[in-house]
């Protein structure tokens, strides 16, 4: 199949079929005839059967009234709003539970990974169990366990567990107080951005320091001591200006204060789990990929176990464990699609579901949905390739 | 002491190392007690294990009941195992008719008589079994399971369910999408740009995607596709769908095989004289396939898990059917002993798979390990 080979010298007693060049244009035009076709034949099956069950095609639906209701929406949403805009709440919602999760999962799946490699044989037994029995187990039968078996179950609101004054957990969700800023927040807010603003300033000249006298200063106290001392300061200063909501029983339900439903809960509980056994697995391959003499050189130049970790192992096995861990986001994120099976209404619930259901329009729908999803992961397999290029080892 | 006993050079006895090294003692300072840290960490483990364990084992086992027909055999206070055992056959089968059940069982069987000679080394021809298996036994499987000739009763697929579903779901989603798979690795790597780009293209496709929009995509607009009159039922719709979403996952595993192949091997082949299809089948794939072994068989227990989707789009798998019972009016509040079960049966399914890889990655391992 090599083109150079075959334009040898001009008495060539090759035959035109026995040619990898002509071969090679010719199998190419095959496969794009029989692409061709084969989409045409579906696009005019597919024309005629709309025609034929009289649904209507193209986006004008997007906006109709939608006129069914969608309990957890971020954005202005209700029954009178457009379909187009119940796109935009289920995009939202499966953003809101694909950050929120792929925190979670981080989360877990640092500790239980760095618990796998712990010398302690307790620890990483616990941490090895963790994972096998976790990553071993449907996603969707975790979910239907977590919503159907344990919130479910939860007593109604009247006999609701209120483990702390202010936090209720029954089975209609999560009631918690909410704040409600007055006069004099912003203030607090302004100070917030200083303290941020002061920390990046900071550690750029800690960093400038150490490099020139040696010295090393306790950035990770000072900004802390920043991002909360300045911002109570300021709290102090307008005299506290945030009340509290309280959420309150009002006949059957609770009025008030912020509400978590289960459905959020247990996709969210589920997909953490599900995702942290493998995100646990990812980071002690990574840690497990750095070759052991580079911790051996860090201890026989007398730096300790916790620096060498910070600042030995974990840079290079970042190297190893950041391309996996993106594509374990990028998983969490398509998951989330399994809220339909328990109908938190996401972008497949809310969309793929309820709107394609009243309008029939399949094709564009579907198709949207697709695209949508496309387009999330060509993103981060787009940050993935920046991310490689500007990570590589940069080899003499 | 006996310090002063004297000993000729090179006599001296080999003494008993520290008691506290050795034996139980020694494990347990080395492994759990090292420094206060370990130690802390261990009372922690211990408590969490002491906090988990008791409950869970007097549920399952020691307040359980498991003998009885109702639920008036369950007062033990524990896990009602009754359940299970009286809908166990459900489960496996689903709604498939009892008097016919034993197809189901034979085409298993059969299956797995015909898999124990592709797993002994002394049998010659693999070769041929493995056609037999992949291109005649599929279509033994589905008229014995279908019916309708030989004067087998016709049992309709929505009649199919349970985790006989589930294995067929899985075992035609592996085996139809390995080869497509296969070819669209080999393509995307073609030289050809068309071929690459279709294959390109076909495989992030898919990949890109969640597999419920592709069963939505397979239950609503397949039959859109079709002409008027053809129509395909659910269960087949699902299958291509669910093949067509793996094969997008084998090829990118079978890619990172392929592209692990030091380039003389390809120049050899070339050299040899060798067509490209030869090159392929005798001398690339064979080295490439054999590293990548541990990723199609996670390959295919990420598509053993993801059969529990097709619930969504109304087929009964074995969690649709689990599902289902525990909604049945007669069992009401056992839907946690449902589950459990459930999940137990599909972590023996997958953690053996994953055994298994392990246990091939090992013997594939040559490398250093400290």
């Amino acid at each position: 199949m090599n083109k150079e080979e075959s334009a040898g010298p001009p008495p060539s007693t090759t035959k035109p079929w026995n040619d990898p060049a002509v071969r090679s244009i010719f199998f190419q035009a095959v496969l794009l005839v029989t692409v061709v076709t084969f989409g045409m034949y579906i696009f005019g099956n597919t024309a005629a059967n709309l025609e034929k069950q009289g649904i209507a095609t193209g986006f004008g639906f997007l906006d109709t009234t939608a006129g069914f209701g969608i309990i957890t929406h971020l954005i202005e949403y209700n029954e009178s709003s457009s379909y187009g805009r119940a796109f935009f709440v289920g995009l939202i919602n499966t953003l809101l539970m694909a950050f929120t999760g792929i925190v979670a999962a981080t989360i877990i799946g640092v500790v239980i990974g760095i618990s796998r490699l712990s010398k302690n044989w307790l620890v990483s037994r616990l941490a090895m169990v963790y994972v096998e029995t976790f990553r071993n187990i449907p996603l969707l039968l975790q979910i239907f366990f977590w919503y159907a078996a344990i919130l479910r179950p939860l007593p109604s609101p009247k006999n609701s567990i209120n483990p702390i004054d202010g936090l209720f957990l029954n089975n209609r969700g999560l009631y918690l107080p909410s704040s409600i800023p007055e006069d004099g927040f912003t203030l607090v807010i302004i100070a917030l951005v200083i303290a941020i603003v002061g920390v990046v300033i900071m550690t750029k000249w800690a960093h400038k320091r150490q490099d020139a006298t040696g010295q090393q200063f306790h950035t990770f106290y000072a900004s802390l001591g920043l991002i909360i001392g300045l911002p109570f300061l300021a709290m102090v200063v307008t005299g506290f200006p945030l009340s509290w909501e309280m959420p309150v029983l009002k006949g059957f339900n609770f009025v008030g204060g912020t509400s978590i439903t289960p459905e959020f809960i247990a996709l969210w509980v589920s997909l953490s789990i599900y995702t942290a056994s493998f995100i646990a697995e990812i980071v002690r391959a990574g840690i497990q990929a750095v070759d052991h003499g580079q911790s051996e050189a860090a201890h026989a130049l007398g730096v300790k176990s916790a620096p060498t970790l910070r600042l030995v192992i974990l840079p290079q096995a970042l190297r190893v464990i950041i391309p996996p861990l993106a594509s374990q986001y990028l998983n969490l994120t398509k998951n989330s699609s399994l809220a339909t099976a328990i109908a938190y209404p996401d972008l497949v619930s809310v969309f793929t579901g309820t709107v394609l259901n009243q309008t029939g329009q399949a094709v564009e729908i579907i198709s949207i949905t697709m695209a949508v999803y496309l387009s999330i992961s060509l993103g981060i397999s787009m940050f993935m390739n920046w991310y490689n290029a500007k990570m590589a080892l940069v080899e003499r | 002491m006996t310090t002063d006993t004297q000993y000729a050079p090179g006599s001296y006895p080999d003494l008993p190392p520290p008691p506290s090294t050795v034996g139980v003692v020694g494990w347990l300072r080395a492994n759990l007690f090292t420094n206060t840290t370990n130690t802390l960490l261990t009372v922690l483990a211990l408590y969490i294990l002491y906090v988990i364990l008791p409950p869970v084992f007097s549920w399952v086992f020691f307040n359980a009941n498991f003998i009885g027909d109702t639920r008036e055999s369950c007062d033990g206070g524990g896990a009602c195992w009754v359940f299970i055992n009286s809908r166990l056959s459900q489960f496996i089968y689903g709604f498939y008719p009892e008097a016919e059940r034993w197809r189901v069982d034979s085409t298993f069987y059969l299956l797995i008589a015909l898999m124990i000679p592709m797993f002994m080394n002394s049998f010659r021809h693999k070769a041929w079994l493995g056609a037999f298996i992949l291109f005649i036994y599929p279509v033994i499987g589905f008229y014995l399971l279908a019916g309708g000739v030989f004067g087998l009763v016709e049992v309709e697929t929505t009649q199919w369910g349970g985790l006989s579903l589930t294995l067929i779901i899985s075992i035609v989603g592996i085996v139809g999408s390995f080869p497509i798979g296969l070819l669209l690795a080999l393509g995307r790597r073609s030289k050809m740009p068309a071929v690459s780009t279709f294959c390109t293209g076909f495989i992030e496709l898919w990949r890109g995607v969640p597999l419920i929009t592709v069963l939505f995509m397979s239950s609503v607009m397949f039959p859109l596709f079709l002409p008027e009159g053809v129509n395909f039922d659910k269960l087949i719709r699902a299958l291509v769908g669910v093949t067509l979403f793996t094969s997008a996952y084998m090829a990118e595993t079978v890619r990172g095989g392929l592209q692990a192949i030091p380039k003389g091997q390809y120049e050899g082949a070339e050299a040899l004289g060798l067509s490209y299809w030869k090159s392929m089948s005798f001398i690339i794939l064979p080295q490439a396939l054999k590293h990548v072994i541990p990723g199609i068989v996670g390959n295919c227990i990420g598509l053993f898990k993801d059969t529990t989707l097709v619930l969504i789009i109304g087929l009964f798998d074995f969690l649709g059917i689990v599902q289902a019972a525990t909604t049945d009016p007669k069992w009401l509040g056992f839907a946690v002993e449902g589950y459990v079960f459930c999940a137990f049966v599909y972590w023996v399914f997958c953690f053996s798979m994953s055994q298994y890889s392990q246990s091939i990655e090992r013997k594939l391992h040559t490398g250093h390990k400290r």
